[in-house]
C-alpha cells in the first residue's frame, strides 16, 4: 500500500524550473532535434549525388526563409548539445558536481551556445549572403 | 549463495550482461564528434549558397569525403544510441517501445548508408 502522508516528489508541472533541470531536458530535446535534422543532411548529400536539378531543389529549400529558420535552430542545437555534452563528459570524470559548479558550467554552456550560434550566423551570411 | 564479490559482479557486467558497451560507445562517439562537428560547421559556412559543381568538387576532395564519411558514420551511431535511451525512458507501452527501437534503428541505418553512398558516388565522380 502507498502511504499518503509521506513526502512526495512534486510533479514536473508544479516543480519550479531550475537551470539544472531545464538544461538537462534541453540536452535531450536538442539531441532528438538533431536526429531529425539528419534528414536534411541526408537530402542535401543525396541530392548532390542525384543531379543538378535535385541539388538546386535542396539548395532552394535551405535558402528559403523556412530553411534558414531550421538552419538557425540546427546551429544552436549543435553548439548547445556539443557544449553540454562536454559538460557531461566532465561529470563522467567526476568533476563539477558541486551545486555552484553545476550552475556555473550551465551558464557557460548557454553563453557559449548563444555566442557561437551568433558568430556562425554572422559568418554564414558574410560568406553566402548578397 | 552469491559467491562473487560486488566488484566481480560489476566486472562481469552484472545481471543485465550489457550496458557498459552502450555507455562507452556513447562517450567515444561524443568525443569524436567534437572536432568532427566543429569541422563540419566551418565547412558548411564555406559552402553557403554554392552551386552544384562547386559542391561536388568540394566533396570530391579525398580529405573532405573521408571526413564526411567518418562524421556521418559517427553521427548516426551516436544518434541511434541517444534515441534508444530516450525511447527506453519515455515509451512505456511494450509493443510501441519495441517498434520504436527497431524502427529508429532501421531508419537511421538507411539514412547513414544513403549519406555514405552519396558521398562515395560524388567522390568517385559519378
Amino acid at each position: 500500500m502507498v502511504s499518503t502522508d509521506r513526502p512526495l516528489s512534486p510533479h514536473l508541472q508544479i516543480y519550479r524550473p531550475q537551470i539544472t533541470s531545464v538544461l538537462s531536458i534541453l540536452h535531450r530535446l536538442t539531441g532528438v532535434a538533431l536526429t531529425f535534422g539528419t534528414l536534411l543532411l541526408t537530402w542535401w548529400l543525396v541530392a548532390a549525388a542525384y543531379g543538378p536539378e535535385e541539388f538546386a531543389d535542396a539548395q532552394a529549400f535551405l535558402g528559403s526563409w523556412f530553411g534558414h529558420l531550421i538552419l538557425w535552430g540546427f546551429t544552436f542545437a549543435v553548439f548547445y548539445h556539443l557544449a553540454n555534452g562536454v559538460r557531461h563528459l566532465l561529470w563522467d570524470f567526476g568533476w563539477g558536481f558541486e551545486i555552484e559548479q553545476v550552475r556555473l558550467t550551465g551558464i557557460v554552456v548557454v553563453a557559449f551556445a548563444v555566442g557561437a550560434t551568433l558568430v556562425t550566423l554572422i559568418a554564414a551570411y558574410a560568406v553566402g549572403g548578397a | 549463495m552469491e559467491m562473487r564479490s560486488a566488484l566481480g559482479r560489476a566486472r562481469g557486467l552484472g545481471s543485465a550482461k550489457e550496458g557498459v558497451g552502450h555507455w562507452w560507445a556513447q562517450r567515444f562517439t561524443a568525443i569524436a564528434l567534437v572536432p568532427l562537428s566543429l569541422w563540419f560547421v566551418f565547412a558548411a559556412i564555406s559552402l553557403m549558397g554554392v552551386d552544384y559543381a562547386t559542391f561536388r568538387a568540394w566533396l570530391a576532395v579525398f580529405g573532405n569525403a573521408l571526413a564526411m564519411i567518418v562524421l556521418v558514420g559517427t553521427l548516426f551511431y551516436h544518434a541511434y544510441l541517444g534515441m534508444q535511451v530516450v525511447i527506453e525512458d519515455y515509451v512505456h507501452h511494450e509493443p510501441a517501445r519495441v517498434i520504436a527501437l527497431l524502427g529508429s534503428r532501421f531508419v537511421l541505418f538507411v539514412l547513414a548508408v544513403s549519406c555514405i553512398l552519396a558521398i562515395a558516388l560524388v567522390a568517385m565522380g559519378r
